[in-house]
């Protein structure tokens, strides 16, 4: 089995499980669904400087509740002692390190894609004027959500205080990711595409994502196996 | 004996610290900002100790995780708690200069919000550390998320000068003027700091040797 099979398994796996018990995924979207509310007891959805700052709040919903689906991630195969089977199975560490990020990319993205529309209706945002840019600063800055995430679920997995050490951990690495999403969003969801000022934090995206996959990639073996 | 040659390296890096503080002392106020100017020679060999700490490391972490030897694990937390405080050192006396010249403790300038990231970076790596108990697997992950935090701090520090600046341009390699004469007392000021954290770092290299030897001593207690 090649590499990208058996990290496709693992994903399948992931997702199935996850489709089974949506325990992770019901959470996430309740969570990111209560953030929104308490966001528009905060700011007034007809104010100009709320709009401006649509992206900001929205990626503070999407890394909010992306952790609690990363946290999942690893977590989940605790019962019945399956991390060590999963870390004893024929496969190489980073086969299963990807399966897993892109099984949880999978279900960040479901969740983000969800709370989109809401987001739009609660606080009066037009998200769907540049729809195509927007889907891709969402994957970009999903994906190294993702990344970050999964390899900290893995280096969290069996330490005390676990749900508060990942994002503790995760959101000081992930600030430059974020807050390039967070300005690139803020433009498109006003209406402005991304222009050759505004690139540059596509590039600190796309950036970010390919150095912390290669590292990710690079160093999950050591974080599984010790 | 080693103990001997740290008290000496102190007590030359306390001589070359007060010569210099009595010596800024007197230098003339500088013209546009007063007094406060003067605490660039703090401020800036502070914040060059806790870089070189953040190298020193990543190096230490590699070293780790190649070799397995406990010894590179204690330098890594030793070096990067010193720098910790370094970098406190360094955000501190910038917000003192920024509540005199700019009239705020803090604004949320490029530099200012780098170095405060980075701190909160490596603030992770300790309570990463607290939270596991096994000393290889606690080894292993910190020096795994200290190759991520050094990653990082270019990709903090270039993301977030795009963000925003009005921290004032460098002094020294961004074309800004320093009379010739003050830069001895400056360079002289950046040994004491090194001077200072090469100390403090072996202080709590040996304090973590110490420590794993308790608990190995412990282990053998209960074994037998």
């Amino acid at each position: 089995m090649g590499f990208f099979r058996q990290a496709l398994v693992i994903a399948v796996k992931d997702l199935r499980a996850e489709l089974r018990t949506k325990e992770a995924i019901n959470s996430s979207f309740a969570f990111a669904l209560v953030i929104l509310l308490l966001f528009s007891f905060a700011f007034d959805s007809f104010e100009e400087t709320t709009q401006q700052m649509a992206g900001g709040l929205l990626w503070i919903v999407f890394a909010f509740a992306g952790t609690l689906i990363l946290n999942r991630s690893f977590a989940r195969e605790l019962p019945n002692d399956c991390l060590d089977a999963l870390i004893a199975a024929p496969i190489s560490g980073a086969a299963l390190f990807l399966g897993k990020a892109v099984a949880n990319f999978i279900l960040v993205m479901a969740v983000e894609l969800i709370s989109l529309p809401v987001f739009g209706i609660f606080s009066n945002v037009h998200w769907t004027r540049q729809f195509p840019e927007l889907l891709l600063v969402l994957v970009l800055g999903s994906w190294g959500m993702t990344v970050i995430g999964t390899i900290f679920s893995a280096l969290t997995v069996n330490i005390r205080l676990r749900e508060v050490m990942l994002p503790m951990l995760t959101y000081p690495i992930l600030i430059p990711p974020l807050m390039g999403a967070m300005q690139l969003t803020s433009g498109l969801v006003a209406g402005t595409p991304i222009a050759p000022d505004t690139v540059v934090w596509l590039k600190v995206l796309v950036g970010f994502d390919v150095v912390y996959t290669a590292v990710s990639l690079f160093l999950v073996e050591t974080v599984l196996v010790g | 004996m080693r103990n001997k040659i740290l008290y000496a390296l102190g007590a030359i890096a306390l001589l070359i610290l007060i010569r210099d503080i009595l010596g800024i002392a007197q230098l003339p106020d500088e013209k546009y900002q007063g007094a406060i100017f003067k605490i660039i020679f703090f401020h800036v060999p502070v914040a060059i100790t806790a870089l070189t700490a953040s190298a020193v490391a990543l190096v230490a972490s590699v070293l780790f995780l190649v070799t397995k030897n406990f010894f590179f694990d204690a330098l890594a937390v030793a070096v990067t708690e010193v720098g910790l405080a370094f970098l406190a050192a360094n955000l501190i006396t910038g917000s003192i200069w920024g509540r005199v010249i700019w009239g705020v403790w803090w604004a949320w300038d490029a530099r200012l919000t780098s170095a405060l990231v980075c701190w909160l970076l490596y603030a992770g790596y300790l309570m990463l550390r607290h939270a596991i108990e096994e000393p290889t697997q606690r080894a292993t992950f910190a020096a795994v998320f200290s190759i991520f935090a050094f990653i990082d701090v270019p990709i903090v520090i270039f993301s977030i000068k795009w963000w925003r600046t009005q921290h004032p341009q460098p002094v020294f390699w961004g074309g800004g003027s320093f009379p010739k004469d003050w830069m001895p007392f400056f360079l002289w000021n950046m040994l004491a700091m090194i001077l200072i954290g090469t100390i403090f770092t072996i202080t709590r290299l040996r304090q973590e040797e110490s420590q794993r030897e308790l608990d190995y001593l412990r282990r053998l207690a209960h074994s037998m």
